[in-house]
């Protein structure tokens, strides 16, 4: 019996580091692709480059191409100035400025607006509370593809296309009924007794919301914020159908444009490109694990 | 979804003063509804009907575009056949697959934390043209999984230039994250009461008969609200056929996300494009309420 299990022990081990392994694989590959020249990268079944220890390392890193990239990205924190800013359009530099002044902006927005919906829901006995949270739910399903094109001749009348508006307005008017319905099933489990003496107090409704229920429900929205920041960082549709010009280009869409813009393709330069694009959600996920499983937890839990 | 209840003690009470400020709460979300989600909804409606040029006014053509999408257009019905494979393939492959592991994951070992979060890490990707590049080089005709078919003495498998492979290349990009539903699957199966799975084993039930009749009702509306939420995305995929074959080869990988891109903003054929995006919108409706209908049979609410 004994013996049995603990060969069913190591049986586990050896599966679970086998399934990994090959989860992670295109990852580690992705790495040390970025420090390979393209014989190296194509062709060969060794997944560690050549030139990887000591001074071998540095002196590639010169001299490279992919190198220069990520001198180049170093640069963004020591020199922030326009003479780099304006090198043209394939710096990644501007890209990464470009999605960081489209996701936060959007990232912050969603948190305020659909805080302020799902109390709204949560907190308040309405007439037709039941047909607007149906309405909120019949959203959830609607597809994305269906609304973009009005909403690209909306936007093109106004002006909007070519700028960061049709991400950041719909953010504000929470769009996005995947947040607010997420924010509603964390609020609801929030003991109400909380917000009602609070009310009997004489405080107003928006001094509830601000002083005794936002602080409890900074996890969730730590959680929200996560998941909207990876979603339109990640975003390449609505990108691409929004953004025309290579100035305002954000990674996702400059990463297409090395793709495409060169006839020979550098794919350790590439594979640098890619490295550094997925860097912030790598660094977000392992700073705020916790908040990644709780968030995907809560959200599929009550529904 | 059905589940959704207002708590019984708010039912009682009739709407106070307090409570028509829900109403200043809700105006982001309501007036966001009316203009981002009602009315590009009902327009592209409108525009399926229509020949549509972007930048001139819409005229009624009634069916036109209809018939002409199913009579006239053999991409359509090629991008139809290519979205329906693939997510015959993606919402099945990765429900099993992220159940399975789920359920292996499902149990006390030392470091199985870490087992998580590495089989979780591909998640965060998403539609990141980052991974599609990846994906691309990784499968390229010289890349390092021919070199290692090679290597084992197999001919070089054309994953991207034969039509047979391309689609269901993409599909493993897809099924490759799985992590979230992963996730989603632990937190629900940690919710079974354990006295449910003694009283089984009282009963005589071996393992697998647990599964059946335990474990699966028990996290039923889990595993329901995965299968709609990644229909509904499944069907819009674009990204990863936009970004690697293009839609080729043979438009084998020509989903109906490309097509309604291609349509829309790069033919600008507006009308067009709308009508099929109600198409899609179509099958999902109809695919939603075939699941909700056949979900009474197996998919408990009980609790």
């Amino acid at each position: 019996m004994k013996k049995k299990t603990v060969a069913n022990t190591i049986f586990s081990y050896l599966l679970i580091i086998l399934i990994g392994m090959i989860l992670i694989f295109p990852i580690v590959w992705m790495f040390c692709a970025a420090f390979k020249t393209n014989e190296e990268i194509f062709g060969s079944t060794g997944i560690l480059p050549r030139a990887w220890t000591g001074e071998g390392f540095r002196v590639w890193l010169a001299e490279n191409e992919g190198g220069g990239f990520w001198q180049y990205f170093g640069s963004l924190f020591h020199n922030f100035s326009e003479s780099w800013l304006g090198t043209g359009r394939n710096s990644y530099a501007v890209f990464f400025w470009n999605s960081f002044k489209l996701v936060i902006p959007t990232v912050l927005l969603t948190l305020v607006s659909s805080t302020l919906v799902a109390y709204g829901f949560a907190r308040f006995n309405f007439a037709g509370k039941k047909i607007l949270f149906g309405i909120l739910i019949g959203t959830l399903m609607l597809p994305n593809a269906v609304v973009i094109i009005p909403r690209y001749a909306m936007y093109a009348g106004w002006g909007w296309v070519d700028t960061y508006l049709p991400f950041h307005v719909p953010a504000a008017l929470a769009a996005a009924p995947f947040f607010v319905y997420m924010l509603i099933q964390f609020m609801r489990g929030l003991p109400r007794d909380l917000d009602e003496s609070a009310y009997i107090d004489g405080c107003s409704t928006f001094r509830t919301l601000v002083q005794i229920l936002l602080p409890l429900m900074v996890p969730a929205l730590f959680s929200a914020g996560l998941f909207q920041f990876m979603w339109t960082y990640n975003d390449y549709f609505n990108s691409l159908v929004f953004i025309n010009s290579a100035t305002k280009y954000t990674v996702s869409l400059g990463l297409r444009l090395s793709l495409d813009g060169e006839s020979v393709v550098n794919w350790g330069k590439m594979m640098a490109a890619s490295c550094i694009a997925v860097l912030p959600l790598i660094i977000l996920f392992f700073a705020a694990q916790k908040y990644f499983v709780e968030g995907i937890a809560t959200t599929g839990m009550k529904g | 979804m059905s589940s959704v209840s207002i708590p019984r003690r708010m039912k009682r009470r009739k709407y106070t003063r307090r409570d028509s400020q829900a109403y200043l709460y809700l105006a982001p979300w309501v007036i966001g509804f009316f203009l981002l989600q009602f009315y590009p909804f009902v327009m592209s409606l409108v525009y399926s009907f229509c020949n549509y040029q972007l930048g001139t006014t819409p005229v009624f053509n009634g069916l036109d575009n209809y018939v002409r999408l199913f009579t006239r257009d053999a991409d359509f019905i090629r991008s139809l056949r290519a979205t329906g494979i693939f997510t015959v393939a993606v919402v099945p492959g990765k429900l099993i697959l992220s159940l399975a592991v789920a359920m292996f994951l499902n149990r006390e070992m030392k470091g199985i934390n870490l087992a998580r979060t590495v089989y979780y890490i591909p998640s965060l990707f998403g539609g990141s043209v980052a991974v599609s590049v990846l994906w691309k080089i990784l499968f390229q005709d010289n890349g390092i999984i021919n070199a290692w078919i090679n290597a084992l003495g197999f001919q070089t498998v054309q994953f991207w230039g034969d039509p047979r492979y391309a689609l269901g290349t993409i599909c493993s990009l897809e099924i490759w994250q799985f992590g979230s539903s992963m996730v989603m699957f632990l937190a629900a199966l940690k919710q079974v009461p354990r006295s449910l799975y003694e009283a089984a084993s009282i009963d005589g039930a071996g393992a697998w008969s647990k599964f059946w009749h335990v474990t699966i009702p028990q996290i039923s509306p889990i595993i329901f609200f995965n299968m709609i939420m990644q229909t509904i995305q499944a069907l819009q995929n674009f990204t990863s056929s936009s970004v690697i074959t293009n839609g080729g080869p043979l438009k084998s990988t020509y989903v109906l996300g490309l097509k309604l891109y291609k349509e829309a903003f790069t033919n600008f054929k507006m009308g067009y494009a709308s009508a099929i995006s109600w198409v899609m919108f179509l099958i999902i409706m109809v695919v939603t309420l075939l699941l909700f209908r056949f979900s009474s049979a197996w998919v408990s609410y009980d609790d």
